[in-house]
């Protein structure tokens, strides 16, 4: 196994063995970075110092026999929306630049490197996470690792590429309408959208805050599972916290599907192209043939639409009323717009949420599992306005988040995992569970993982 | 043709979108920069169009808005 291709778990386990020192490994992740970003344009700040400091003082543990923790020397890097000590926050904007360096890492990362693990950068996204691509005009869009012509998606479009680039084996992104679950699709590797209050979202900088996630983005489901386990835990910093106690996942994974009800969703749910083939795949390789329909979707996206809208707006309006013109193009009109956006609506989204909340509820009687695509389709080119889907032509960039975004409405914990698509580019099929049921879905991913159904391999870049 | 493609096109409805963006940005104190505004309208189009969907569904009385607070 090449340095590129090391897990976060295969890098701790030779770590804590002493096999390798995590100086060796961070001063590695380093080189690499150095070397392969160029072409992807993941990275917005590189942590050098700090990482090596960090690897340094991992290192020392071991050498007094302490516990370095279960992640110990696993490079990491998060979503330039966390606070990271010493760093400004940008959250992909210009005008954040103005802020003062955050004072304390965000909860997510605390409890990272409280598991050893070893942070060596910021990342690329799209401006205030309000896209799907990541074609970011004040840094740049990010590069597809596996063509560099095409979109990593977003918003955790950085979180994406410097993954599936074998930068680092981990990293972080949010995800408030699928910016965890689009990049992980379209770069092919797994994205966990947790549960809704399940991870803290303290020390993040917020979008619209009723929507907003946080969670893990990895080559492997291990990895996945062994990150979320160390950032669970209540924190009463984030008024969304659940307040539950910690359930790990990764113990559960080689459990496998066995006794999970899985079933297909239908109706707006069924893909078309190389997202049915995806979905079909692993509806096969998991021996699914029951389809499920699930009740007004289209409705469910355009409420999420509508309370991103008026959150974002409203969050930002202080800006938007000052200095517009400091806005990326890409979002500015948007967030304009969803100033004006009338509270009958908004509240008749939130109601919405509650009613479609209940119908899968009851779906989850007697499911455990729902799979459906991520993503209508694989990367787009870089710059390219419409997709054709079905015959029919959309424009790309919304419509790239048209599977993931009627279920973060309704906060259930998914895993996107990676497929090939007959053109040999990654597509991912969402694998959704019941609320607080996490576990469930990692492990199914785990299943499709070891029975070679998924392909996270490292790109080329 | 998958349903969630319908909700893309542009209903047919009586809304003045310009005027709307025009009265609503100077009503919430905002100003618009001439070069801004016509994708401003085009985005309030959109979310109307989303709006117009989400409103036909009937909703009962009992139903609350999702967020609770805590006091």
């Amino acid at each position: 196994m090449s340095d590129v291709d090391a897990t976060a778990l295969g890098i701790a386990a030779a770590v804590r063995s002493g096999r390798l020192s995590a100086v060796e490994v961070a001063e590695a992740a380093l080189a690499r970075i150095a070397s392969r970003d160029p072409a992807l344009n993941s990275f917005t700040a590189v942590t050098e110092a700090r990482a090596l400091a960090d690897a340094r003082a991992v290192d020392a543990a071991i050498a007094r026999g302490e516990d370095p923790g279960p992640l110990a020397g696993a490079p990491f890097a998060v979503k330039n929306l966390f606070d990271v000590k010493g760093l400004v926050t940008i959250a992909g904007s210009r005008i954040d630049r103005e802020r003062a360096p955050a004072p304390a890492d965000a909860m997510v990362i605390q409890r990272l490197a409280g598991a050893g693990a070893v942070l060596v950068g910021a990342l690329n996204m799209d401006e205030y996470a309000y896209g799907f691509t990541t074609e970011n005009t004040h840094y740049g869009a990010v590069h597809n690792p596996h063509d560099v012509a095409r979109v990593a998606g977003g918003s955790s479009g950085g979180s994406g590429a410097a993954v599936a680039g074998g930068l680092v084996p981990l990293a972080l992104g949010s995800d408030t309408n699928g910016s965890i679950r689009v990049p992980a699709s379209l770069c092919g590797i797994f994205g966990l959208k947790p549960t809704y209050g399940r991870l803290s979202r303290a020390g993040a900088r917020l979008f619209a805050t009723s929507l907003d996630h946080v969670g893990p983005l990895a080559r492997s489901v291990g990895d996945l599972a062994a990150g979320y386990d160390a950032m669970q835990g209540p924190d009463a910093r984030d008024p969304a916290s659940s307040g539950r106690a910690v359930e790990p996942a990764l113990a559960e994974l080689e459990r496998g599907a066995e006794g999970l009800r899985i079933a297909v969703a239908g109706g707006y749910f069924t893909g078309t192209g190389e997202a049915a083939a995806a979905v079909a795949r692993v509806a096969q390789a998991l021996g699914v043939t029951r389809t499920i329909e699930v009740p007004e979707a289209a409705r469910a996206r355009a409420a999420a639409f509508i309370i991103t809208a008026s959150e974002g707006a409203n969050l930002h309006f202080a800006d938007l009323k000052a200095r517009a013109g400091d806005f990326d193009p890409m979002t500015r009109d948007r967030f304009l717009a969803g100033a004006l956006v009338p509270a009958n609506w908004v509240i008749a989204a939130q109601r919405f949420r509650r009613w479609y909340r209940e119908q899968f509820l009851a779906l989850f009687d007697d499911t455990d599992i729902l799979l459906m695509p991520a993503t209508p389709c694989s990367a787009p080119l870089i710059g390219q306005d419409m997709i054709e889907i079905d015959g029919a032509l959309v424009p790309s960039r919304p419509y790239l988040g048209v599977y993931t975004q009627p279920l973060s409405f309704i906060g259930l914990p998914i895993v996107a995992v990676p497929l090939r698509a007959p053109g040999g580019l990654p597509i991912g099929v969402q694998i959704v569970a019941a609320p607080w049921h996490e576990s469930d879905a990692l492990r199914v991913a785990r299943a499709l993982e070891r029975g070679g159904v998924t392909s996270a391999e490292t790109a080329d870049g | 043709m998958g349903d969630h493609l319908k909700d893309e096109k542009s209903v047919d409805r009586p809304f003045d979108a310009e005027s709307y963006v025009d009265a609503a940005a100077a009503l919430i104190g905002l100003p618009l920069d001439p070069a801004h505004r016509p994708g401003v309208i085009l985005n309030i189009e959109r979310i109307a169009d989303m709006a117009a969907l989400l409103m036909a569904f009937s909703l009962s009385e009992e139903t609350e808005p999702a967020p609770v607070f805590r006091p």
